[in-house]
């Protein structure tokens, strides 16, 4: 693992490679999939209460990483807000030459559908631009809104923030 | 003068817990605190809480506060704000300020749960307003929806430095830059992380130099620092900030069990001098508790739990709690609170939980010697 997380603030590829949590390349290709990029150990387990389809585990062991069941995950994304890590993303890969990003989000106002936004990486560099698909929230996600965002297919994995142009 | 079987000094996670525990087995139960609002540091927690369902996670921690009030009142708890205990006698004589006046108050049973205070670090130009501490920059957006300042330069890294600078960007401030001596985030990843995606840098292995300005801060210079924490000349960093916020550690409230007499231990991996606790929060005076942070700087996850013991041992001392299902509740709260402390994590609780152990021990030989 690099130390970029205990230096830097966030995951690198290669820390995410091997983590028990993170989806194959073929299941992504088939439809929205959550990814747990949560790969230290700490005391949690919200995301294994939030499936109602057994697809992610911690076990009895609170500090245990979560580990993905990609087969049973129907990216329903309710994970995503029930995280209070906010280190839940669902990825969709299914759809031609773009990919879904659907990532947690604390600010508002909510960005709008077909919004125009740039998207960012872990580091918070810009990548360059994306579309908002949707934005939803409902009171069970308890102010954790769930934006998805439109960006090409290369960036799947490295899109998970967005900042809004300036007006 | 009147007399409680338990009496609580702080109503925030610990107390209010341990209230709620001691009540349920027919304690005649009151709680004192200083502040207008009950909760403790609960009431600026806009953020969702980590643990398992027991320990109250994914709630925000605003929310856990109201809930624990509310259980106070249905278990009977009078609780009493704007009250400062400012004395401790025979451990079990409480002093309290309510208005303008002062009472004693007698207590079969006692349970300090006054908190922690923030640390701050000197450096020239500290006194410019502009420089706050963390929890006034909670206090200020959170409670008050005031906007602490525009661009914020956020010194500590752990989870209270992660977790405030997050809310400082809801709150609409711009974060140029989290700092922090030590060469690791010791903050949880998943609170660094979503601080980082938004375009914050990290400079960790960097201390503050000074801030600048003409009666406010208008910038703050940080330096790299060596191996012995000096800072190294020719790698300073200025940066145009209105805001310097400090969350570099919180020190145990230990006027009161100082005050009672308590045995005090100097255990750095809870923030320092601490009371001697066995695991039930008992102290060295009889019938007094200690709970929560004041007892050593933890979480309010486990605050809940601690405070909960406290309030069972109480209960029992004084032949309320029928003592098997004591014991069973005792042990359910135990590996309760062991859950919270398993990983990484809680390498540092656990290594100071076994200095406290032996402390205990030592001073155990020492008064049968
Ligand atoms: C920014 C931040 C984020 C945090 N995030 C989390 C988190 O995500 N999860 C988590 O589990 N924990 C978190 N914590 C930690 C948690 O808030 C504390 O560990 C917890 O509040 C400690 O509880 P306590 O009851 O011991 O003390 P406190 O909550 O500090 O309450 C102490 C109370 O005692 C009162 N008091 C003090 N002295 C006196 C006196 N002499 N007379 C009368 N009353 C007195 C005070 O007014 C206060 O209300 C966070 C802390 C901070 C600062
Ligand atoms: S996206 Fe839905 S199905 Fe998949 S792990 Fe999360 S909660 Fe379970
Ligand atoms: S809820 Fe989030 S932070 Fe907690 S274990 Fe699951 S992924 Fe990690």
């Amino acid at each position: 693992m690099s130390d970029c997380l205990k230096t830097n603030g966030y995951l690198l590829m290669e820390d995410l490679a091997n983590a028990p949590g993170v989806p194959s390349a073929e299941r992504r290709k088939q439809g929205p999939v959550a990814i747990f990029e949560c790969i230290q150990e700490i005391p949690c387990n919200p995301c294994e209460q939030a499936c109602d389809k057994d697809a992610v585990r911690v076990g009895s062991k609170i500090t245990d990483r979560p580990e993905l069941n990609a087969e049973n995950c129907s990216g329903c994304g309710k994970c995503v807000s029930a995280c209070p890590g906010q280190a839940v993303f669902i990825v969709d890969e299914s759809k031609g030459d773009e990919a879904y990003v659907t990532l947690p989000y604390e600010f508002l106002p909510l960005p709008d559908k077909g919004e125009i936004v740039l998207a960012l990486d872990r580091s918070g560099s810009v990548l360059g631009e994306a579309r908002i698909v949707r934005s939803r929230l409902l009171d069970s996600m308890d102010r954790t809104a769930q934006v998805t965002m439109a960006v090409p297919l290369e960036w799947s994995m490295q899109a998970r923030f967005f900042k809004r142009k300036e007006a | 003068m009147k007399r409680r079987d338990l009496i609580i000094i702080g109503a925030g996670p610990a107390g209010l817990s341990a209230a709620i525990e001691a009540a349920q087995y027919g304690l005649d139960v009151v709680v004192y605190d200083e502040n207008a609002l009950p909760g403790g540091q609960l009431f600026k927690q806009i953020h969702k809480f980590f643990g398992s369902k027991e320990h109250r996670a994914r709630e925000r921690g605003f929310r856990i506060g109201q809930q624990l009030l509310e259980e106070a009142g249905r278990a009977g708890v009078e609780v009493v704000l704007g009250a400062q205990v400012i004395g401790l006698y025979d451990g079990l004589i409480v002093q309290v300020v309510r208005g303008d006046r002062i009472e004693r108050v007698r207590a079969n049973a006692v349970v300090i749960a006054t908190g922690a205070s923030e640390n701050m670090v000197p450096f020239p130009g500290w006194t410019l307003p502009g420089v706050i501490g963390a929890g006034a920059a909670q206090t200020m957006a959170n409670l008050h929806g005031v906007r602490p300042g525009n661009d914020l330069l956020m010194v500590g890294c752990g989870n209270v430095g992660v977790v405030v600078a997050y809310q400082m960007l809801q709150a609409g401030c711009r974060v140029q830059a989290m700092i922090d001596a030590s060469r690791a985030i010791g903050g949880y990843g998943v609170h660094a992380a979503k601080v980082a995606r938004t375009g914050v840098p990290f400079f960790l292995g960097h201390t503050i130099l000074q801030a600048e300005g003409d009666g406010k801060v208008e910038s703050a210079t940080i330096a790299q620092v060596d191996e012995r924490w000096q800072p190294v000349p020719g790698t300073e960093k200025t940066f145009a900030v209105d805001t310097i916020c400090l969350a570099v550690g919180l020190t145990p409230a230990t006027q009161l069990s100082r005050m009672a007499g308590c045995t005090m231990v100097n255990l750095p991996g809870l923030g320092g001098l601490v009371p001697a606790t066995a695991q039930n929060g008992a102290t060295s005076v009889p019938g007094l508790y200690v709970a929560g942070d004041a007892g050593g700087i933890e979480e309010a996850s486990s605050a809940m739990i601690r405070g909960r013991l406290a309030g069972l041992a109480a209960a029992r001392r004084q032949g309320f709690a029928d003592s098997q299902a004591a014991e069973s509740r005792g042990q359910e709260l135990h590996e309760s609170l062991d859950r919270l402390r398993g990983g990484p994590f809680g390498e540092r609780i656990r290594a100071a939980e076994e200095l406290m152990h032996k402390a205990l021990e030592k001073e155990a030989a020492c008064q049968t010697a």
